[in-house]
Order: structure tokens, then sequence, then C-alpha cells
């Protein structure tokens, strides 16, 4: 007999996008258009009445048709957009599909996000409570897992202190622990492991394994691929919406990582790729730069590699910051820059008029190692909005040709690969 | 290890897919979670008086000054009657539902928005957040039920007052008056909290209309200044029945009257089975709309 626990079929969901997402719709609204309503039937016939894919409507997810066995740890990865949360969302039963059908056989958890209804006010031990009847756990239940959880979180002299006075650590790994000690025949985890320290990572991880190996079902949605290569054994790619490809997850995270990164040194945005919640900031290009100013794909780690982002601002922004993230093909991060980064320069650029700009910095020589390389573009406010987001932006590659060491013809450890001055004293 | 031994022999299998047509009620999904109302109503109350310097008595406090001020108002400038009874007696008999009812058509009302961060990442029958809110309000109830007991304990036995108070056997209905207020405050509630979720003119208007619904209420007045042709569109407010239930269960006051009671019992049970009907219809956009 077949033992599917999730039977996906046809899955689409549709979105209502309006021109501003933050106005929500009021009663003159509908007042209004309830007594345009018969007067534009009228007026455009009735065969235009019955046109439902309007300009305002957009296709998160389509045609997604999927099985998953008992006891599979399925890795769901796919850029921003992609539809992995509202995938996770219809399969966690927050959202209703749009068309096409999802069969679950059994109790389903979801970690989309830890800490779902924990308030401020109240202590830890009245968050564990609430927050494990939210998740769906009987009040016994928690009772029973109590320690266990004020165990996992090490918050235990603090767990009659409102969580409020906690240290961000601490409130999320109190919220961790208590969806980790949830026990769903399927378990949907979104991103959460990018919580806490390196210690609490990687008990979260351990913890993750330990779901997995219990037999029960879990769907993972990254963006670390480490991660997905560590948990998970086979892996769906999502592409705008649609399936992209299913395979092992090796290959699958090479797919992912591979995908439209042919890689010309440039990355240009389409239009259709920009976000509404975008405006003002239009993101226009990322280019990389070798010495001569040629845009490349594959740059040398001994000389200095240009960056440019090239964008148009619409309206003014007060305390815009554009900059990059940099990641290995793993999903691992080398590190951020942001164009305001230097103080003197923060201090001078308080707010960014409208107009075309470019954004430019060098990564010095003797940065990088050889292999490929990703850059996310990120354009914020910080802490308040976060305007354009492109995790999976432009993929490079390092030529070390020349560089330190390289008389050993030996793969170097490390995303890095610095020119260090050794001294060699003999004593 | 076969599939057999691995399959649950209760497992629930959950299809998703669009709904069409009139959702269905579906209250044992409610039941299954009922554990979780409780936990969201207790919440409520703990976090209520969170931080303030004289906590839980401020449900003390609020009724009372309430009256004081209705009494001085009403009574004393006005000149309204009230049926023999002492006026703050008769004006906090009302005060009673009325505060139960205000209160839930105002948290119930604005509580899935302001829940909305659970509601767009967890499922879970969205009904226990009015129906946790509502029961909530039971908590000042209670208090302000104790207040009720101390005011006509001082009425009774303050030296120069004239008021005893009698008990009636029409003290043991009071039971189903308060039933009757949960489901006028729940039905109202639910109409209200689905709306917001779409239209977020309901909280502009929710505290006009407080106040309004106040005034349509005999709570600072005796419904027996309302003219004879009128009672029955009168009692079209739920809590027109809802109050003199109260009067006359508690104080005793003239014969109830029974069409007036029917009427409100009928609008408030049509509120709530609409407002079900209506908020499992809105339900399945609440995570889209919110």
């Amino acid at each position: 007999m077949n033992d599917i626990v999730i039977r996906v079929e046809n899955l689409g969901k549709r979105y209502r996008i309006g021109a501003s997402p933050e106005r929500y719709k009021t009663l003159r609204d509908t007042l209004i258009s309830g007594i345009n309503a018969p007067f534009q039937k009228l007026r455009s016939g009735l065969s235009s009445s019955h046109s439902s894919a309007g300009p305002n409507l957009i296709w998160a997810l389509r045609d997604i048709s999927f099985d998953v066995p008992r006891g599979k740890v399925l890795g769901i990865v796919g850029r921003n957009g992609a539809g992995k949360s509202t995938l996770l969302k219809i399969l966690s039963r927050v959202t209703e599909p749009t068309v096409g059908s999802a069969e679950i056989h059994g109790r389903v958890g979801s970690l989309l996000e830890v800490g779902t209804g924990f308030h401020p006010e109240l202590t830890g031990r009245e968050n564990i409570f609430l927050n494990g009847a939210i998740l769906g756990m009987k009040r016994l239940e928690i009772g029973r897992k109590f320690d266990e959880i004020v165990a996992f979180s090490e918050v235990e002299q603090f767990i009659d202190t409102p969580v409020k006075r906690y240290s961000s650590g601490m409130y999320l790994r109190l919220a961790f622990a208590v969806a980790a000690h949830l026990e769903p025949e399927i378990l949907v985890v979104d991103e959460v492991l990018a919580v806490g320290d390196a210690e609490f990572q990687r008990k979260c991880m351990g913890k993750m394994s330990d779901v997995a190996q219990a037999g029960r079902t879990v769907l993972f949605v990254s963006h670390n691929m480490s991660a997905v290569l560590r948990l998970t054994e086979e892996t769906i790619v999502l592409d705008k919406g649609k399936l992209a490809y299913r395979a092992p997850t090796p290959q699958a995270v090479d797919y992912y990582m591979a995908a439209g990164l042919t890689g010309a040194g440039e990355r240009l945005w389409a239009s259709d790729e920009i976000p509404a919640e975008s405006a003002p900031f239009l993101p226009i290009a990322l280019r990389l730069r070798d010495t001569k100013g040629q845009v490349v794909d594959t740059l040398r780690s001994t000389e200095p590699i240009s960056l440019e982002i090239e964008y148009r601002l619409d309206l003014p922004i007060t305390g815009l910051r554009v900059g990059i993230y940099l990641l290995t093909m793993r999903g691992e991060y080398v590190f951020t820059s942001f164009d305001l980064d230097n103080p003197t320069q923060f201090e001078q650029m308080g707010a960014r008029q409208q107009g075309h700009y470019i954004s430019r910095c060098t990564i010095p020589a003797n940065t990088l190692n050889e292999g490929r390389y990703i850059l996310s573009v990120n354009a914020s406010t910080f802490r308040v909005k976060r305007y354009f987001w492109d995790d999976h932006a432009l993929a490079f590659t390092v030529d070390a040709t020349g560089a330190p060491g390289k008389q050993w013809p030996e793969p170097r450890m490390g995303p890095i690969r610095p020119a260090l001055d050794w001294v060699i004293e003999r004593l | 290890m076969t599939a057999e031994q691995l399959t649950k022999p209760h497992e629930d299998v959950i299809i998703l897919k669009p709904t069409h047509g009139l959702a269905a009620l579906n209250l044992r999904d409610l039941w299954i979670f009922r554990e979780l109302v409780l936990f969201l109503a207790w919440r409520d109350v703990l976090v209520r008086y969170k931080q303030t310097v004289l906590g839980a008595t401020w449900a003390v406090i609020q009724p009372i000054i309430q009256m004081v001020v209705f009494t001085l108002i009403f009574s004393r400038a006005a000149g309204l009657s009230s049926e023999g009874v002492p006026y703050p007696i008769f004006n906090y008999t009302a005060l009673l539902p009325w505060g139960l009812f205000s209160k839930a058509l105002n948290d119930a009302g604005r509580s899935l928005v302001n829940n909305r961060n659970m509601i767009t990442k967890v499922y879970f029958p969205r009904l226990t957040i009015p129906v946790a809110s509502v029961l909530a309000g039971l908590v000042d109830f209670s208090i302000a039920f104790l207040v009720y007991i101390g005011i006509i304990l001082y009425y009774n036995f303050a030296p120069n007052s004239t008021y005893t108070y009698t008990v009636t056997p029409a003290l043991l209905t009071l039971p189903l008056f308060i039933i009757l207020a949960l489901v006028a405050s729940l039905g109202v509630s639910l109409w209200f909290a689905a709306a917001n979720v779409i239209y977020r003119d309901v909280g502009h208007i929710l505290p006009f209309l407080t106040q309004i619904w106040f005034f349509m209420t005999p709570i600072v007045y005796s419904s027996s200044e309302v003219s004879k042709e009128w009672q029955i569109i009168y009692a079209l407010n739920p809590l027109t029945g809802v109050v003199e239930g109260f009067r006359w269960s508690l104080l005793g006051i003239h014969s109830l009257p029974l069409p007036l009671l029917f009427v409100s019992a009928g609008v408030a049970v049509v509120l709530l089975i609409t407002g079900l009907i209506y908020f499992r219809n809105m339900e399945r956009t609440f995570a889209d709309e919110i």
C-alpha cells in the first residue's frame, strides 16, 4: 500500500495586489463599487464580466503537484517570491488554495515563525502554555514537557520574568523550544534556524534531525543550503510559483544555485521581477567589473573587483542604504556591506533625493578564494522597511591564478584567501 | 516494519481545497480547541492590568465611577424615575450586562486585527479569538457583580436608608439572562470582528456605536418611559431584553414583559447564528486580507 502523507495536486494560489498594499479596503469603496457595479456591467456587456485574471491578480503558486511519503524530510528551496511561504501557508492551513487540492494525513505542526502569540507582558512560563496551546498542544501535554522545554531553551532563571525583559536571543530560544517540542506527524519549518547563536543553532539542527529520525515527515524551507544539504534527502526547487525541479538534495541544490545564473557579470532586473513593494526604489542593474573596467563573470582573486548597483529613486527616501551580501554556493554568508557603512558618509546622506544612482564599491584584491559566489542585493531603511531584496541576484567565479599559496596545486579551505605577511624567525 | 504498522488507526485526513458557497459552521473544531479559548481568555485578563498601579482594582473602580456619574446626571439633574429602587442600584443593575456587552463589542470586535500575527502564521479555528475575548469579559462581570452585592448591602444596612432588598424566586433565572447577554454579545462581536478584517472602518465606528447603543438600551432610564406601541420595535435591541431581565430577576420590580423578552432573545439568537455564518464565510480570506 502506498503511504503518502502529503499529496498536492495542481495547487494554485492567486493573490490580489492593489496599487498600494498599505491601503485597506474601506466601506466607502465597497459602497461606491456596489452602486457602480450594475452600471459597469451594463457598459462592459456580458463578455468581460467573466474574465478572472485582471491586472492586479498574481499567481503566487501555480500547478504545483507532488507527493511526500511518510518519514521523508523534504527540502523546499527557491528565491524570494518563488512561492515557498505561500505553499507552506496552504499546507499548514493558514490560507486556502485558489485552485487544486492537497491531502494531508495527520497533524501538521508549523514553525512558520517562532514565538507566534508570545505576549511581551507575560512571563516565560505563561508564554510556554499560551504558545503551546496556539500550536495545538493540550495543557497536559505542555505540562508534561514543560521542564524539557525550559531546559532546552536555557532560560531557567528567567522563566518567571516577563518576556519583554528577555534579550532577543533568549526570546527566540524559548520560542523555538516550545515549537520544537510539538509532536506532529508532519512538521513544516521555515527559516527558524536563522535564530540564536551558533551553539543554539547546532542544538536546533539536532532537534530537527531527531524529529526526522523518529519517522515523522518534515518539510524544510531554508535559504541556508548547507542546512538543506545536511537535513534533507530530497529537495524541490520552486521558481516563480512553479515547481521547477525535484531531485535528491545535492543535485537540486546544484540546480538551484546554478539556475538562471549563466553569468555575464551583470544582472538586469526586468520590470516583472521587481515587486510592487519596492517602489519608490527601482533596481536597474548589478555589475562586476575587472581592473580594465570590463563587465566579466570571472574575476581574479589577486585583483580588486569593482562592484556597482544601478537604481532609480522615484521619490526621496530618508535613511536608505543599498548594499550587498556575498554568499558561497552553499549559501553561507561571507560578508555584508552597505553603501552608508562609512560613518561620515552616513552623516552626509540623510535623505537620498529622487534620481538615477550608482552605488559603487571595490572588493580589495586578495579577499576571495577561488570558487563561485553569489551576490544578494538589499535596499532598505534600518528597522523601517526593506524596499528591495534579491537574495540570488548574480553569481560570479573567482579565479585564484597567482594567489598566495598557488604554488601548491591544492584547494584552500574557506571562502577567503588573504595575502598575509608571514615572518619566519629562527630562534 | 510495514506501512500498515506505521499508519495510525485514527489518523485525521485533511483535504485542503478551495471552498465555495456557504461554509459549514464546523463548531466541532472549536470544541477541539476549547483549551485554546480558555488560554486566550486567560491571557486577555492577565495582560489587561499588567503594569498598572491599581491592577485588578480597575475592574471595581470603573463601574462604580460610571454609576456615580450617571446617578448625578440622570437622577439628580434630569430627575429620571427608577421605579422605586434607589437610582444607583437601578442603574448599576443594568450596567452589569451592559459592561459585558460593550466590552465584548469593543474587544472582540477588534480582536482579529489585534491578533493578526497569529492568524497569518498558524492554523487554529479563528472563532477561538472573538469567543475568548467575550469570555474574558466574564471575569470583569464577576468582579462587578461582587461590587453589586456590596452596594445592595450598603443600602440595606446604612442607618438612614429606607430601601430593603427582597430576594424573589426570579433570582434563579439570572443565569439564563447572563447566557442571553453572552449570546447577544457574541453575535454582535462576530459580525464586527469579521467585518473589521476587511473594513477597518469598523474600528472607527465602534466607539460612537457603543454610545448610541447605550442610550438605546434602558440603562439610565426605565423601559417604561418608552410608549406602549413602540415597545416591540424597542425590543429589537437584544440588550433591552437582557437589561429588563436583569432588573426583573435581581430587583424583582414590575412583572417581566414577556413579548419584549421574546423579541430580544429572538434577535440575539438570530444575530449569533448569522454572525457565525458570516464569520465562517469571511474566515477563508482572513489570512490574506488582514
